[in-house]
């Protein structure tokens, strides 16, 4: 399978999509890319690879589709419960004192991290001083934002994540629960802004007292990750905090001497 | 196995392994020699939290360095590489590691498929792969590749395995060169160049 797709054709779909649409992938971990592609073209039964670049090319329908497939939008809530425990104990404490509390989720993908973020922050009294900044560059997961509802048989891991987060109450109390669907309360959403934001080629619209970006810079080759760590640098009040994913590091990055790592999970202080 | 064939130098070995793999990984690492000339990176089916005790106990095994990979981390001779829980491991074209929380392959991630076809990609005649223990169909698919790549496959003999479905599978699907017992895996390995 993998060998019916040359680097050179993934080179010339890239400058394709770049060229007529303005979505720069060149500098995605190409290895990950390449197997999104390969997969899309058996999942949609392309016979060959100049078909799915016609079809890209041609149909703006399926650009969508195709934007959504390539990038990954595999996320859960309350992932990596420790890193919750974190947030809930050692930074919303800190972010509790301030008047006004602005986060950025960058690549918030369908948004099952920002709501566990609004349930910390509710279980905290501080969701009604908070606003909660959830960005992608696809607009179709931004969708599933807005409207905050999740399989229904998912809800079993997700509670369990949060009781090990530290959560206290019955985390059915969040959604209410209908064919096989979950929906979540409203007032969970009442401070999410959702909004389309590439991290390749967009600057930074705001200044934020916490950053998170889990898993999405593990898709990026060097160079990007550092123009996105520059990036929320830049987007970062002074002793904001910084979140990545748990193998994702500031070591060997531009920016490591302006952050400190809190603890062991992946959180960083700017110090400067 | 082509005997008069010229062997390509090994520059990679893969292990995968699901339930039962460890047994023998404990086995396996104390007979393998310091400073082999190619680096190992072993793809095991994990709990999803993954903790860190794994990669200290692997690494109290064996005298060549041993850490769980780093997204980003260049692939360096005489070391061993553990793919992440929770995280498919990919290797890109200037053989550094990459991470990928994608879909899970075979009810694994990682998956042994994954790591194995893209290595496949990156070091094609010189990679050798070895299939251990397991209860999963994962790993089948990547070792067709590096055979038909020309690359050396391996599998634990299924009669000292724990679970001896894994590598009967790639076994039975006409994937592999060699089937070892864990000395023999031990020399294999050790003579390799």
């Amino acid at each position: 399978m993998w060998e019916m797709i040359e680097d050179e054709d993934i080179d010339l779909l890239l400058n394709d999509l770049f060229d007529l649409y303005g979505y720069d992938f060149t500098s995605y971990s190409r290895a990950s890319l390449k197997r999104r592609i390969v997969r899309l073209c058996s999942l949609d039964k392309f016979p060959s690879f100049a078909e799915l670049r016609y079809r890209v090319k041609n149909d703006p329908d399926y650009l969508k589709r195709f934007v959504e497939e390539i990038t990954v939008n595999v996320t859960e809530m309350f992932r990596d419960p420790s890193f919750y425990k974190s947030l809930r104990d050692d930074i919303l404490p800190i972010l509790g004192t301030k008047p006004f509390i602005r986060i950025w989720h960058a690549g918030c993908s369908t948004g099952e991290e920002v709501y566990s973020m609004a349930i910390l922050l509710k279980e905290a009294g501080l969701l009604k001083k908070s606003l909660l900044y959830a960005t992608d560059l696809n607009p179709s997961v931004l969708e599933k934002v807005r409207k905050g509802i999740f399989p229904l048989n998912q809800m079993k891991q997700y509670s369990e994540n949060y009781i090990a987060s530290g959560g206290k109450k019955d985390f059915s109390t969040y959604y209410t629960a209908n064919y096989g669907q979950a929906k979540l309360d409203r007032d969970l959403s009442e401070k999410i802004i959702i909004s389309t934001h590439n991290l390749v080629s967009d600057s930074s619209f705001n200044e934020f007292d916490l950053i998170l970006c889990r898993n999405v810079l593990i898709y990026f080759d060097k160079n990007l990750q550092d123009r996105v760590l520059n990036l929320f640098d830049a987007s970062l009040g002074s002793l904001g905090y910084l979140a990545l994913g748990t193998k994702e590091t500031l070591k060997f990055s531009a920016i490591q001497n302006k952050f400190k790592q809190i603890n062991r999970e992946k959180i960083w202080k700017k110090i400067v | 196995m082509e005997e008069n064939r010229v062997v390509p130098p090994c520059q990679l070995l893969l292990i995968g392994g699901s339930a039962g793999s460890l047994e023998v990984l404990f086995k396996l690492l104390p007979r393998l020699n310091a400073d082999l000339p190619f680096a190992i990176v072993l793809v095991l089916h994990r709990r999803s939290t993954g903790d860190s005790s794994l990669t200290e106990l692997l690494s109290s095994k064996t005298v060549n360095h041993t850490s769980e990979v780093e997204d980003k981390e260049p692939v360096k001779p005489g070391n061993i590489y553990l793919a992440p829980a929770d995280y498919h491991l990919l290797i890109e074209k200037d053989r550094t590691f990459s991470l990928d929380y994608s879909e899970k392959i075979n009810f694994s991630r990682p998956s042994i498929d994954v790591t194995f076809e893209s290595a496949c990609e990156i070091y094609g005649e010189s990679a050798v792969a070895l299939i251990l223990s397991g209860a999963n169909e994962d790993g089948t698919h990547g070792m067709k590749c590096i055979k038909k790549a020309g690359g050396r496959t391996l599998a634990q003999n299924p009669e000292t395995a724990q679970m001896p479905f894994m590598p009967n599978y790639a076994i039975t699907h006409g994937v592999i060169d060699y089937v070892l017992d864990i000395p023999q895996m031990a020399d294999f390995i050790n003579q390799m160049k």
